[in-house]
């Protein structure tokens, strides 16, 4: 009989199992060591960085290199110099409408193809279309550091080099697989009833795309949508190999490269420029979490 | 009229003449499901192909050549790749890709995991938790990253700062990124930093899909805790394990961005994974032909993951019988 009540009580913090019934079994303070301690240490390492980079940006310079005389990890006098001298000093206007740009294009570019596609391969049923799903699941498998060199020299020779324009044709590399793979998922939810229902009432294909599937698939493609916008946001090395002038370049290389001046580093300015240049996702997060977690998670199960 | 054999719907209109109000040339093209299904392939595929599989043979072609930003190149047979073998650098960056790879995925599916199991468990604001637990994997890689250099600052780091003014263990600044060893170290701890979150919430997906019922029957059985999670999650959550572990070998092996934001490649060329040598030699280098040859080199392992995720998935199917599409 103890052997079961010693069973019990370690199997609270399993999976499940923490039922309000089951809790009385164990103390207060295993419960805090097994699992609130831990659990703030994760929270506190994975966020400490973005606690001292929105710190950093906001401190004057004076007190970002004398520990002695003020408590780093809290800010005295509160400037908005970082953020001025980013704004008005630097091109950062012009990243920010290039990155926007240039996300907003490549997204609605993979989804236009992965919609589509995933349509024929889940909807349309044929022979193969197991085959052409694998195709595209490999695809996402070749990462960007294989292809970046080839890809310059395509683009030199499509006289796209330090365009904005070679990055949204390029994004789609892996935008579409992954679109194409989650809404693949997703149109398996939707019934196959309400299409026969509307076969049988006589609409043609299209019509049955555009006013019942497409409209059930709006959640899929908005978990699409924010994913490509987050992924060609936070883009980073063709956009590096591809772009050369200084307004044309994106937001995260152009605080990497542009505000990186000589030997003495602006701190202050590079954190500001990291903190302004990672809101736009962290806004797009805040509103579609929901959405971000089923997507991530559907993406694995598939 | 269309004919299919394939999907059940399909079978249904050959006995029945829909009403249709005008029935154009096009309307009647787009209802025939063969050129309907060779439409809906041909922006994505058309993409992929241009963009992605082109690339790829070009890229494996480059590498044969000696070619240089501006200039084609002429085929060099296997002399990028002879060159490269006598290069201590290059062997150096694949001793750290490989290194840095099989540290960090340690690193991230241990952490990740204990992670994933602290948030199975019934808390109170659960879902706040878990969103803010993926906020450094949505983050742009590099701006965290640049976060993380200002951390590892030889003279201004706050680790520094807690192990020498707070704490008093230490005398002298942690000296992070200024040696190859600890480089290669702070380095791992970035990606690891930035890797839990993914790992974490995908592998909690895997753990929510287990029903509760097989830990009743265990537990009726007697098992220990330790038995459950040896012969329930751990069989349980396989499948999920393989494929992210998949994708995070893969991402971690070619991984550019952390590196090159904050050490790029140094001190002496120590920190150097092959992605960011094949960048530094191919583009602003311009030696074309030799940053390909890098890049090349790349694949066999890749192959290897890829393998690794298809007999996984394979195996998947084979557990959960045939019904499993």
């Amino acid at each position: 009989m103890t052997e079961r009540a010693l069973a019990a009580e370690s199997a609270s913090p399993r999976p499940e199992q923490g039922a309000p019934e089951r809790m009385s079994w164990e103390s207060r303070q295993r419960r805090f060591i097994t699992l609130y301690l831990p659990l703030s240490c994760f929270i506190f390492i994975l966020l400490f960085p973005f606690y001292w980079m929105t710190v950093t940006a906001f401190k004057p310079n004076a007190e970002l290199m004398d520990f002695k005389n003020h408590n780093p990890f809290w800010i005295s006098s509160p400037t908005l110099d970082h953020v001025y001298h980013l704004l008005f000093n630097t091109a950062y206007p012009s990243w920010f409408v290039t990155t926007m740009g240039v996300a907003v294009g490549s997204t609605f570019l993979s989804l236009f193809a992965s919609t589509l596609a995933a349509y024929a391969i889940q909807r349309l049923r044929f022979k193969g279309s197991h085959y052409v799903g694998l195709a595209i699941y490999l695809a996402y498998l070749v990462p960007p550091s294989i292809l970046f060199i080839p890809l310059a020299t395509m683009v030199v020779q499509l006289g796209l080099f330090d365009t904005p324009f070679a990055l949204i044709l390029v994004y789609p590399t892996f935008l579409v697989p992954f679109c194409t793979w989650l809404l693949i998922g997703y149109f398996k939810s939707i019934p196959f009833e309400l299409e026969e229902c509307a076969l049988i009432d006589g609409a043609t294909r299209l019509q049955i795309f555009r006013r019942i599937t497409l409209p059930l698939a709006v959640p899929g493609l908005i978990s699409a949508g924010i994913f490509s916008f987050t992924l060609s946001w936070n883009e980073f090395i063709y956009a590096l190999a591809f772009i050369q002038s200084s307004e044309k370049k994106t937001v995260p290389v152009a605080i990497l490269t542009e505000l990186v001046t000589g030997d003495v580093y602006q701190w202050g300015a590079l954190m500001a420029g990291a903190l302004l240049g990672s809101l736009p996702v962290a806004l797009v997060y805040s509103f579609f979490v929901d959405y971000y977690v089923a997507s991530l998670t559907g993406a694995v199960k598939e | 009229m269309e004919t299919s054999t394939t999907a059940p719907l399909a079978s249904a209109p050959q006995r029945w003449t829909p009403v249709r109000r005008e029935q154009t040339w096009l309307g009647w093209l787009l209802d025939f499901k063969p050129f309907l299904i060779v439409m809906c392939l041909l922006p994505a595929v058309g993409l992929l192909t241009v963009f992605l599989t082109y690339p790829l043979g070009l890229g494996v072609w480059l590498a044969f050549t000696d070619a240089t930003i501006g200039r084609r190149g002429v085929w060099i047979g296997l002399e990028n790749f002879e060159y490269l073998f006598e290069d201590p650098i290059f062997w150096n960056a694949v001793f750290y890709s490989v290194f840095y790879t099989g540290v960090a995925t340690v690193g991230k599916f241990a952490l990740g995991l204990w992670l994933a199991l602290l948030l199975n468990q019934h808390m109170p604001f659960k879902s706040f938790i878990r969103a803010i637990i993926l906020v450094p994997w949505i983050v742009p890689t590099v701006l965290s990253a640049i976060a993380f250099w200002w951390i590892y600052d030889p003279q201004f780091s706050i680790i520094s700062y807690v192990f020498v003014d707070v704490l008093g263990w230490r005398d002298t600044n942690i000296d992070f990124i200024s040696t190859a060893w600890p480089a290669r170290w702070s380095l791992i701890a970035a990606n690891i930093w930035r890797g839990i979150p993914f790992v974490a919430i995908s592998l909690l997906a895997g753990l929510q899909t287990i029903p509760p019922s097989l830990y009743e029957a265990a537990m009726l059985d007697g098992a220990t805790a330790w038995q459950r999670f040896r012969y329930i999650t751990v069989p349980m959550i396989m499948p999920i394990l393989a494929i992210v572990m998949t994708f995070s070998i893969i991402f971690t092996f070619t991984d550019f961005q952390l590196v090159y934001a904050i050490t790029r490649g140094g001190p002496v060329n120590s920190t150097h994974l092959l992605a960011t040598l094949a960048f530094q030699r191919g583009i602003p280098a311009g030696q074309l032909g030799e940053g390909a040859a890098i890049a090349v080199s790349m694949i066999p392992f890749l192959v290897f993951a890829t393998l690794f995720s298809y007999f996984a998935l394979a195996r998947r199917k084979w557990q959960q019988g045939e019904a499993n599409d």
